[in-house]
């Protein structure tokens, strides 16, 4: 089928012109076959006295377009210019293209353009390109202003406003559905409450002990380095009692939550708003927000807290282990500084956090799943903005809890 | 009927399919599979719903290895062809798959632009004119480049997906379910736009449908695709006098004399 002469290898007497001849094999492994025929586009350009005479034969392919190109736009603009397609085996609609638009160019200067030969599958083709290309005024692409920038930013804003409104009529949406399940028990989905509880409390456990324990040790470690500077490494268990209790253990917990669950949220959610089953539940007479929300954020808000202790009694084991092995504090000592130099302030002031923490994730997360279109992108795009939002809100809620705290005196 | 026909000289085919058997463990598709598609020609392949219309597609595409049997395509032995010949034979082909698989994260004139770009010599002024083009073919407006497949509605992808197929100038395209999920109007116009292009492009068209009426308006021949092999090949008025069940009922139900006298009248007229 594909005969590779050496002559038609070479490029045949169309090569030497080539702008980008020598980049032409620069991927030896592709090889174009119609180019490697026994019969490659070649291109002649004859300078009469009236006219330019472009004589085309053989076949054109893609690879050629470039040389076609530029002889004809070479050629168009000074004199009439004649295309001779009487040899052509065979034009690919890159030619045509090149013909067409040859054609408008010699018109727009005043000249002409004419096409002699060719047989009808050739002429049809150059046809058909001819009816595809632009109306004149078809692609009118209008500069941006300065007002149209201006309207981008305050689209953003106006954006960033109603996706806060959105959260707030979620948290809305979730109350009022958790009000009417506890006057309509019947209606609660009590299966799918312990199912979400295994899910996101449960199989949770391991990688938050783990990351709570290692906390605990980096910051007995650090602190006893500090501390020992001063002789007063005894305080390291005030440090970590405090610093573990009052903030790491809960905050590091919810930003794992939202890693984790969030994202499952809006993924699960999310796949099922993509094909339509949201839209199948509503047509069944069942709410979306009973049967889907409820059960996920209350899940969340009965196991963060949870979470939360566990995180803690991890954080204080990993400080304690430390602590005995780097400082010598024996964990019967390390017991009883806690408990005597300890308030159980600390403790109440991380847990209240908890259960808000838990709404702020489980909020997000079914509201990005909900917010989902009917493609593939959306759910991906949607699932990564909830795991950041989830983030982000857990650590402003943070920082305002740790404002309320501090005026209140706690 | 069955086989090729006798007038068709040897050089003409394009496609070959000999004994193909493809299997998905022990659910066996096709057992000997035999079919020629000629050059130019619209081929139809039809048959019920799991007989494996896109497996045989597929398969001759190259996405899927039969267990057995021969396919050639433009002369080159799929199965045995080294990678260089692989790609060298993959540009002279192109797929439009059902939803058109358009890259999302690509606009539709940079997805028409991924088969270019291999073209060494091609500036990138003019394969993005050279995509316009393409697109502007397919019936697509010419400013739809600039829009992401997620903007599209599922006619337009289909027609990107068509652009993109077309982008190198290929000798066959494969169309799987051209005109599913398509308005009446948007598949007439679809099935318009195929012939036009099979005609002014010389493209062979190997197109798997349901439609019965593109395969009234523009199919040349049709494949029927049933007892794991093709049953039989033929044009549309051949088709009618079989006598094989499945087929008989194919051509001869409800919808089909629906097609049919709808054709007649555009015919008539």
């Amino acid at each position: 089928m594909v005969q590779q002469t050496p002559q038609a290898r070479a490029g045949g007497p169309l090569a030497p012109h080539r702008h980008h001849g020598n980049q032409r094999y620069h991927f030896p492994w592709i090889t174009n076959p119609l180019t490697d025929n026994p019969a490659p586009a070649k291109i002649e350009v004859l300078e009469e006295d009236a006219v330019t005479r472009l004589r085309l034969s053989g076949r054109f392919a893609l690879a050629d377009l470039t040389a076609l190109n530029s002889r004809l736009t070479a050629a168009t603009g000074q004199k009439p210019v004649e295309v001779d397609l009487t040899g052509v085996t065979r034009l690919d609609t890159g030619a045509a293209w090149a013909i067409a638009e040859a054609e408008l160019r010699a018109k727009a200067a005043g000249q002409t353009l004419t096409l002699t030969g060719g047989n009808p599958d050739t002429l049809s083709l150059i046809e058909t390109v001819r009816k595809a290309l632009p109306k004149p005024d078809a692609d009118e692409v209008k500069a941006r202003s300065l007002a149209d920038r201006m309207e981008g930013l305050g689209r953003a804003i106006m954006g960033a406003l109603a996706f806060l409104a959105d959260l707030v009529a979620y948290l809305g949406l979730f109350l009022a559905r958790l009000a009417r399940s506890l006057r309509h028990p019947s209606e609660f989905r009590l299966t799918a409450l312990v199912h979400h509880c295994q899910e996101v409390g449960l199989k949770a456990v391991p990688i938050v002990a783990l990351m709570a324990f290692l906390i605990g040790v980096v910051l007995a470690f650090q602190g006893s380095t500090q501390l020992r500077q001063f002789g007063a490494e005894v305080f390291v268990v005030d440090l970590i009692a405090v610093s573990i209790l009052r903030e790491l253990g809960i905050l590091l917990t919810a930003i794992i939550v939202a890693g984790r669950t969030a994202s499952a949220f809006t993924a699960a959610i999310g796949s099922m708003k993509m094909r339509e089953e949201i839209d199948a539940m509503r047509t069944l007479g069942i709410d979306p927000a009973t049967a889907l929300i409820v059960p996920r954020v209350l899940a969340l808000f009965l196991m963060l807290p949870i979470l939360g202790l566990i995180a803690n009694a991890a954080g204080l084991i990993g400080g304690a282990i430390m602590s005995w092995v780097e400082l010598g504090i024996s964990p019967a000592m390390f017991r009883s500084r806690l408990i005597e130099g300890t308030d159980i302030s600390h403790l109440i002031v991380g847990m209240v956090k908890a259960p808000v923490f838990a709404i702020i994730i489980g909020v997000v997360g079914c509201q990005a799943g909900m917010k989902v279109g009917n493609n593939a992108e959306s759910l991906g795009q949607k699932t990564s903005a909830a795991v950041v939002t989830a983030i982000f809100s857990v650590i402003v809620a943070d920082a305002m809890f740790s404002i309320f705290f501090a005026q209140v005196g706690l | 009927m069955t086989g090729p026909a006798p007038q068709r000289s040897e050089k003409d085919v394009v496609i070959r399919l000999r004994g193909i058997r493809n299997q998905f463990g022990s659910h066996v598709v096709h057992d000997g599979l035999d079919l020629d598609v000629y050059r130019g020609e619209i081929l139809g392949v039809v048959g019920g719903s799991g007989t494996g219309k896109s497996v045989l597609l597929r398969s001759i595409a190259g996405l899927i290895r039969p267990a057995a049997g021969e396919i050639e395509v433009l002369g080159t032995d799929v199965r045995s062809a080294s990678e260089e010949e692989r790609t060298a034979l993959e540009r002279r082909w192109g797929v439009m798959f059902q939803d058109g698989a358009l890259f999302s994260s690509l606009n539709v004139r940079e997805n028409v632009e991924v088969p270019m770009r291999g073209v060494a010599g091609l500036d990138p002024a003019l394969r993005r004119a050279m995509a316009d083009l393409k697109i502007s073919l397919s019936g697509l407006p010419w400013l739809a480049g600039d829009k992401f497949p997620s903007e599209l509605s599922g006619g337009m992808r289909k027609r990107a997906g068509l652009a993109r197929a077309l982008a190198l100038d290929p000798e066959i395209v494969f169309l799987d379910e051209p005109t599913a999920g398509l308005d009446p109007i948007g598949a007439a116009d679809f099935d318009t736009l195929i012939r036009q292009l099979s005609d002014t492009m010389g493209l062979t068209v190997f197109l798997v449908t349901h439609d019965l009426d593109t395969l009234h308006a523009i199919c040349d021949r049709i494949a029927v695709l049933a007892e794991k092999k093709v049953l039989v090949t033929g044009t549309m008025d051949e088709m009618l006098e079989v006598d094989h069940p499945w087929v008989h009922d194919y051509f001869h139900g409800p919808r089909a004399r629906a097609a049919l006298t709808a054709k007649d009248m555009k015919d008539a007229r």
